[in-house]
Protein backbone atom coordinates (compact mmCIF):
# COMPACT_ATOMS: atom_id res chain seq x y z
CA UNK A 1 0.00 0.00 0.00
CA UNK A 2 1.28 3.49 -1.36
CA UNK A 3 0.72 6.62 0.74
CA UNK A 4 -0.35 9.22 -1.14
CA UNK A 5 2.57 12.13 -1.22
CA UNK A 6 1.53 15.47 0.52
CA UNK A 7 0.15 18.09 -2.01
CA UNK A 8 2.97 21.08 -2.46
CA UNK A 9 1.81 24.52 -2.08
CA UNK A 10 3.16 26.75 -5.17
CA UNK A 11 2.00 30.57 -6.20
CA UNK A 12 0.15 30.48 -9.84
CA UNK A 13 -0.02 34.12 -11.08
CA UNK A 14 0.31 35.38 -7.53
CA UNK A 15 -2.43 33.17 -6.18
CA UNK A 16 -1.25 30.56 -3.60
CA UNK A 17 -2.47 27.21 -4.58
CA UNK A 18 -2.44 23.68 -3.34
CA UNK A 19 -1.47 20.82 -5.69
CA UNK A 20 -0.82 17.26 -6.01
CA UNK A 21 3.07 16.63 -5.76
CA UNK A 22 4.49 15.44 -8.95
CA UNK A 23 2.35 17.78 -11.12
CA UNK A 24 3.91 18.86 -14.44
CA UNK A 25 3.71 22.48 -16.09
CA UNK A 26 1.94 20.87 -18.66
CA UNK A 27 -1.14 19.36 -16.35
CA UNK A 28 -1.14 23.04 -14.85
CA UNK A 29 -0.93 24.58 -18.12
CA UNK A 30 -3.68 22.27 -19.71
CA UNK A 31 -5.98 23.14 -16.88
CA UNK A 32 -6.56 26.53 -18.27
CA UNK A 33 -8.48 25.39 -20.79
CA UNK A 34 -6.74 27.13 -23.69
CA UNK A 35 -4.98 26.49 -26.53
CA UNK A 36 -1.33 26.39 -25.47
CA UNK A 37 -0.29 28.49 -28.47
CA UNK A 38 0.48 31.99 -27.23
CA UNK A 39 1.17 30.94 -23.49
CA UNK A 40 4.74 31.15 -21.89
CA UNK A 41 5.64 30.04 -18.71
CA UNK A 42 8.01 31.41 -15.99
CA UNK A 43 8.95 29.32 -12.38
CA UNK A 44 10.98 31.66 -10.46
CA UNK A 45 12.30 34.59 -12.73
CA UNK A 46 13.18 32.32 -15.30
CA UNK A 47 11.66 31.13 -18.60
CA UNK A 48 10.41 27.38 -18.86
CA UNK A 49 10.70 26.31 -22.73
CA UNK A 50 7.85 24.64 -23.85
CA UNK A 51 9.72 21.61 -24.74
CA UNK A 52 10.55 21.46 -20.95
CA UNK A 53 6.45 21.33 -20.01
CA UNK A 54 5.50 17.91 -20.19
CA UNK A 55 8.58 16.91 -17.95
CA UNK A 56 9.04 19.76 -15.58
CA UNK A 57 7.59 18.72 -12.26
CA UNK A 58 6.29 21.83 -10.16
CA UNK A 59 8.34 22.01 -6.59
CA UNK A 60 6.69 23.12 -3.50
CA UNK A 61 6.95 26.77 -2.56
CA UNK A 62 7.82 27.50 -6.62
CA UNK A 63 6.27 30.55 -7.93
CA UNK A 64 4.46 30.20 -11.49
CA UNK A 65 3.81 32.74 -14.19
CA UNK A 66 1.75 31.89 -16.76
CA UNK A 67 1.20 34.78 -19.05
CA UNK A 68 -0.41 35.82 -22.72
CA UNK A 69 -0.57 38.47 -24.70
CA UNK A 70 -2.86 40.79 -24.45
CA UNK A 71 -3.81 44.58 -26.28
CA UNK A 72 -0.84 47.14 -25.02
CA UNK A 73 1.66 49.69 -26.51
CA UNK B 1 17.83 72.63 -59.78
CA UNK B 2 16.56 72.85 -63.72
CA UNK B 3 12.99 72.28 -64.90
CA UNK B 4 14.14 68.22 -66.01
CA UNK B 5 15.55 67.23 -62.76
CA UNK B 6 12.03 68.34 -61.09
CA UNK B 7 9.97 66.23 -62.78
CA UNK B 8 9.05 63.46 -60.70
CA UNK B 9 10.84 60.16 -62.01
CA UNK B 10 7.62 58.11 -61.27
CA UNK B 11 4.77 60.63 -60.16
CA UNK B 12 2.82 58.25 -57.10
CA UNK B 13 -0.47 58.27 -58.36
CA UNK B 14 -3.49 59.18 -56.33
CA UNK B 15 -5.41 56.69 -53.64
CA UNK B 16 -4.46 54.46 -51.19
CA UNK B 17 -0.90 52.74 -51.20
CA UNK B 18 -0.33 54.15 -54.66
CA UNK B 19 2.97 54.76 -53.78
CA UNK B 20 3.78 51.83 -51.41
CA UNK B 21 5.83 49.35 -54.07
CA UNK B 22 7.70 51.77 -54.85
CA UNK B 23 8.72 52.69 -51.21
CA UNK B 24 8.45 50.05 -48.67
CA UNK B 25 8.93 49.65 -45.40
CA UNK B 26 12.41 47.96 -44.28
CA UNK B 27 12.99 46.49 -40.48
CA UNK B 28 15.82 43.79 -40.34
CA UNK B 29 14.34 41.37 -43.01
CA UNK B 30 10.63 42.61 -43.19
CA UNK B 31 9.24 44.63 -45.85
CA UNK B 32 5.92 46.48 -45.18
CA UNK B 33 3.93 48.56 -47.65
CA UNK B 34 2.59 50.79 -44.70
CA UNK B 35 4.88 53.32 -42.50
CA UNK B 36 1.63 53.37 -39.54
CA UNK B 37 2.39 50.88 -36.92
CA UNK B 38 -0.75 50.19 -34.28
CA UNK B 39 -0.16 49.99 -30.64
CA UNK B 40 -3.80 48.41 -29.46
CA UNK B 41 -3.87 49.08 -25.73
CA UNK B 42 -6.60 51.20 -24.76
CA UNK B 43 -9.60 49.61 -27.12
CA UNK B 44 -13.18 49.23 -25.51
CA UNK B 45 -13.57 45.98 -27.55
CA UNK B 46 -11.80 43.50 -30.15
CA UNK B 47 -14.69 44.44 -32.56
CA UNK B 48 -13.15 47.97 -32.52
CA UNK B 49 -9.77 46.81 -32.77
CA UNK B 50 -10.78 44.98 -35.33
CA UNK B 51 -11.91 48.33 -37.56
CA UNK B 52 -8.97 50.46 -36.00
CA UNK B 53 -6.47 47.57 -37.78
CA UNK B 54 -8.48 47.79 -40.79
CA UNK B 55 -8.72 51.73 -41.63
CA UNK B 56 -5.37 51.77 -40.23
CA UNK B 57 -3.77 49.47 -42.57
CA UNK B 58 -1.03 48.76 -40.17
CA UNK B 59 1.01 45.60 -40.85
CA UNK B 60 2.68 45.74 -37.54
CA UNK B 61 0.72 45.88 -33.96
CA UNK B 62 2.31 45.69 -30.77
CA UNK B 63 0.80 43.22 -27.74
CA UNK B 64 1.74 43.32 -24.32
CA UNK B 65 2.52 40.48 -22.21
CA UNK B 66 0.34 39.98 -19.13
CA UNK B 67 -0.98 37.23 -16.83
CA UNK B 68 -3.53 35.09 -18.52
CA UNK B 69 -7.31 35.62 -17.26
CA UNK B 70 -8.64 32.15 -17.41
CA UNK B 71 -11.97 34.19 -17.88
CA UNK B 72 -10.96 36.74 -20.98
CA UNK B 73 -13.22 35.05 -24.00
CA UNK B 74 -11.69 36.17 -27.33
CA UNK B 75 -7.80 37.51 -27.96
CA UNK B 76 -6.06 39.84 -29.27
CA UNK B 77 -4.05 37.53 -31.08
CA UNK B 78 -7.02 36.28 -32.80
CA UNK B 79 -7.71 39.77 -34.76
CA UNK B 80 -4.13 40.52 -35.41
CA UNK B 81 -3.54 37.01 -37.10
CA UNK B 82 -7.15 37.41 -38.63
CA UNK B 83 -6.60 40.17 -40.47
CA UNK B 84 -2.36 39.21 -41.27
CA UNK B 85 -0.44 41.97 -39.30
CA UNK B 86 2.41 41.00 -37.76
CA UNK B 87 2.45 41.02 -33.97
CA UNK B 88 4.48 42.58 -31.77
CA UNK B 89 4.83 42.02 -28.77
CA UNK B 90 6.47 44.76 -25.79
CA UNK B 91 8.02 45.33 -22.75
CA UNK B 92 5.55 47.47 -21.65
CA UNK B 93 6.06 47.71 -17.29
CA UNK B 94 9.13 46.86 -17.20
CA UNK B 95 11.30 49.03 -15.21
CA UNK B 96 14.94 47.06 -15.24
CA UNK B 97 17.26 45.47 -18.12
CA UNK B 98 16.25 41.73 -16.04
CA UNK B 99 12.61 41.91 -16.07
CA UNK B 100 12.57 43.70 -19.97
CA UNK B 101 15.03 41.00 -21.10
CA UNK B 102 12.36 38.03 -19.31
CA UNK B 103 9.47 39.36 -20.87
CA UNK B 104 10.93 39.41 -24.20
CA UNK B 105 12.39 35.74 -23.92
CA UNK B 106 8.62 34.99 -22.71
CA UNK B 107 6.87 36.92 -25.38
CA UNK B 108 9.55 34.90 -27.69
CA UNK B 109 8.09 31.65 -25.81
CA UNK B 110 4.32 32.44 -26.17
CA UNK B 111 4.37 34.11 -29.92
CA UNK B 112 6.95 32.30 -32.00
CA UNK B 113 8.30 35.84 -32.98
CA UNK B 114 12.20 37.33 -32.00
CA UNK B 115 10.62 40.94 -32.61
CA UNK B 116 10.41 42.95 -29.76
CA UNK B 117 9.27 46.83 -28.67
CA UNK B 118 11.85 46.95 -25.81
CA UNK B 119 10.44 49.17 -23.07
CA UNK B 120 12.59 50.12 -20.02
CA UNK B 121 10.85 52.94 -18.30
CA UNK B 122 12.39 54.92 -15.30
CA UNK B 123 8.94 55.48 -13.48
CA UNK B 124 5.32 55.50 -13.39
CA UNK B 125 4.56 58.85 -14.09
CA UNK B 126 6.74 60.16 -16.78
CA UNK B 127 6.77 56.77 -18.41
CA UNK B 128 9.57 58.36 -20.18
CA UNK B 129 12.47 55.38 -20.97
CA UNK B 130 15.35 54.53 -18.27
CA UNK B 131 18.27 54.85 -21.27
CA UNK B 132 20.85 52.76 -18.98
CA UNK B 133 18.64 49.36 -18.66
CA UNK B 134 17.45 50.28 -22.06
CA UNK B 135 21.06 50.52 -23.17
CA UNK B 136 21.88 47.04 -21.21
CA UNK B 137 18.86 45.30 -22.37
CA UNK B 138 19.31 45.80 -26.03
CA UNK B 139 22.49 44.93 -25.79
CA UNK B 140 21.58 41.32 -24.36
CA UNK B 141 18.73 40.97 -26.56
CA UNK B 142 20.82 41.44 -29.67
CA UNK B 143 22.98 38.71 -28.56
CA UNK B 144 20.31 36.76 -27.72
CA UNK B 145 19.06 36.93 -31.11
CA UNK B 146 16.23 39.23 -30.91
CA UNK B 147 15.13 41.89 -33.82
CA UNK B 148 14.95 44.96 -31.52
CA UNK B 149 13.31 47.96 -31.52
CA UNK B 150 13.64 50.27 -28.74
CA UNK B 151 11.46 53.02 -27.46
CA UNK B 152 14.06 55.41 -26.54
CA UNK B 153 14.22 59.17 -25.71
CA UNK B 154 14.62 62.28 -28.17
CA UNK B 155 18.46 61.76 -27.87
CA UNK B 156 20.36 61.74 -30.75
CA UNK B 157 23.60 60.40 -29.00
CA UNK B 158 21.31 57.58 -27.38
CA UNK B 159 19.91 56.60 -30.90
CA UNK B 160 23.28 56.07 -32.33
CA UNK B 161 24.56 54.09 -29.55
CA UNK B 162 21.55 51.79 -29.74
CA UNK B 163 22.14 51.39 -33.50
CA UNK B 164 25.48 50.74 -32.90
CA UNK B 165 24.08 48.23 -30.34
CA UNK B 166 22.89 46.26 -33.07
CA UNK B 167 18.94 47.45 -32.97
CA UNK B 168 16.66 46.68 -35.79
CA UNK B 169 15.10 50.30 -35.36
CA UNK B 170 14.79 53.35 -33.28
CA UNK B 171 11.87 54.32 -31.80
CA UNK B 172 12.11 57.75 -30.28
CA UNK B 173 9.26 59.53 -28.79
CA UNK B 174 7.42 62.88 -29.58
CA UNK B 175 6.39 63.38 -26.35
CA UNK B 176 5.54 61.10 -23.19
CA UNK B 177 3.03 57.78 -23.70
CA UNK B 178 -0.40 59.03 -23.90
CA UNK B 179 0.21 62.72 -23.76
CA UNK B 180 -0.94 63.76 -27.13
CA UNK B 181 1.42 66.51 -27.01
CA UNK B 182 2.78 65.70 -30.42
CA UNK B 183 6.11 66.60 -31.19
CA UNK B 184 8.02 68.68 -28.48
CA UNK B 185 11.60 68.82 -29.53
CA UNK B 186 11.63 68.13 -33.84
CA UNK B 187 14.96 69.49 -34.15
CA UNK B 188 16.08 66.32 -31.96
CA UNK B 189 13.65 63.84 -33.93
CA UNK B 190 15.50 65.37 -37.31
CA UNK B 191 19.20 64.82 -36.17
CA UNK B 192 18.32 61.37 -34.83
CA UNK B 193 17.19 60.39 -38.65
CA UNK B 194 19.93 62.17 -39.94
CA UNK B 195 22.19 60.32 -37.13
CA UNK B 196 20.93 56.89 -37.94
CA UNK B 197 20.83 54.10 -40.56
CA UNK B 198 18.38 52.13 -39.23
CA UNK B 199 14.77 52.53 -39.69
CA UNK B 200 13.40 55.73 -37.08
CA UNK B 201 9.92 55.17 -36.18
CA UNK B 202 8.43 57.94 -34.36
CA UNK B 203 6.74 56.36 -31.29
CA UNK B 204 4.48 57.83 -28.39
CA UNK B 205 3.14 61.73 -28.34
CA UNK B 206 1.24 61.80 -31.22
CA UNK B 207 -2.02 63.19 -30.49
CA UNK B 208 -4.05 63.77 -34.00
CA UNK B 209 -3.35 63.82 -37.68
CA UNK B 210 -0.86 66.72 -38.40
CA UNK B 211 1.58 65.33 -35.65
CA UNK B 212 2.19 62.12 -37.54
CA UNK B 213 2.47 63.96 -40.98
CA UNK B 214 5.00 66.74 -39.33
CA UNK B 215 6.81 63.03 -38.04
CA UNK B 216 7.40 62.04 -41.48
CA UNK B 217 8.73 65.24 -43.00
CA UNK B 218 10.78 65.16 -40.59
CA UNK B 219 12.03 62.00 -42.19
CA UNK B 220 11.03 59.40 -40.03
CA UNK B 221 10.86 56.34 -41.72
CA UNK B 222 7.35 55.09 -40.08
CA UNK B 223 4.94 56.33 -36.86
CA UNK B 224 4.06 53.98 -34.32
CA UNK B 225 0.44 54.99 -32.93
CA UNK B 226 -1.58 53.68 -29.64
CA UNK B 227 -3.63 56.25 -27.76
CA UNK B 228 -4.34 58.95 -30.38
CA UNK B 229 -6.43 56.39 -32.16
CA UNK B 230 -7.34 54.20 -29.22
CA UNK B 231 -8.94 56.89 -26.67
CA UNK B 232 -10.17 58.99 -29.94
CA UNK B 233 -13.87 59.51 -29.73
CA UNK B 234 -13.96 57.08 -33.51
CA UNK B 235 -10.91 55.25 -33.34
CA UNK B 236 -11.14 53.91 -36.53
CA UNK B 237 -11.38 57.23 -38.34
CA UNK B 238 -8.93 58.74 -36.22
CA UNK B 239 -6.91 55.27 -37.66
CA UNK B 240 -8.17 56.61 -41.42
CA UNK B 241 -6.80 60.28 -40.22
CA UNK B 242 -3.59 58.92 -39.37
CA UNK B 243 -2.53 56.38 -41.98
CA UNK B 244 -3.43 59.27 -44.47
CA UNK B 245 -1.57 62.24 -42.65
CA UNK B 246 2.02 59.49 -42.87
CA UNK B 247 1.14 58.63 -46.42
CA UNK B 248 1.16 62.76 -47.07
CA UNK B 249 3.79 63.33 -44.97
CA UNK B 250 6.00 60.81 -46.48
CA UNK B 251 5.45 61.84 -50.00
CA UNK B 252 6.01 65.66 -48.65
CA UNK B 253 9.35 64.12 -47.45
CA UNK B 254 10.46 62.96 -50.34
CA UNK B 255 8.84 65.85 -52.63
CA UNK B 256 11.73 68.30 -50.61
CA UNK B 257 9.67 71.05 -49.45
CA UNK B 258 10.67 74.63 -49.72
CA UNK B 259 13.37 76.37 -47.61
CA UNK B 260 11.54 79.05 -45.27
CA UNK B 261 11.90 82.49 -45.68
CA UNK B 262 11.87 85.57 -43.49
CA UNK B 263 10.66 87.73 -46.47
CA UNK B 264 7.95 86.68 -49.01
CA UNK B 265 9.18 86.26 -52.66
CA UNK B 266 6.31 86.49 -55.31
CA UNK B 267 5.55 83.13 -57.50
CA UNK B 268 4.17 85.37 -59.89
CA UNK B 269 7.05 86.46 -62.47
CA UNK B 270 7.30 90.04 -62.35
CA UNK B 271 8.54 90.85 -65.82
CA UNK B 272 6.56 92.21 -68.34
CA UNK B 273 3.95 93.65 -65.95
CA UNK B 274 2.37 96.72 -66.94
CA UNK B 275 2.82 99.76 -66.27
CA UNK B 276 -1.06 100.82 -65.58
CA UNK B 277 -0.83 103.88 -63.01
CA UNK B 278 2.46 106.06 -64.03
CA UNK B 279 3.65 108.21 -61.24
Amino acid sequence: MTEMPAPIGVVVNGRPTSLPAGTTVATLVDGLHRSPGGIAVAIGGEVVPRSAWAGWSLDDGDRIELLGAVQGG
Amino acid sequence: MTETDRRSPTLPAPGPSADADADPLRIADGVFQTRLLLGTGGLPSLTVLDEAVVASGAEIATVAMRRIDPTARGSVLDVLRHRGVRVLPNTAGCQTAREAVLTARLAREALGTAWVKLEVVGDDRTLLPDPVELLASAEQLVADGFVVLPYTSDDPVLARRLEQAGCAAVMPLGAPIGSGLGIRNPHNIALIVEGVRVPVILDAGIGTASDAARAMELGCDAVLVASAITRAAHPAWMALALAEAVRGGRLARRAGRIPRRFHARASTAGEGLAELDPA
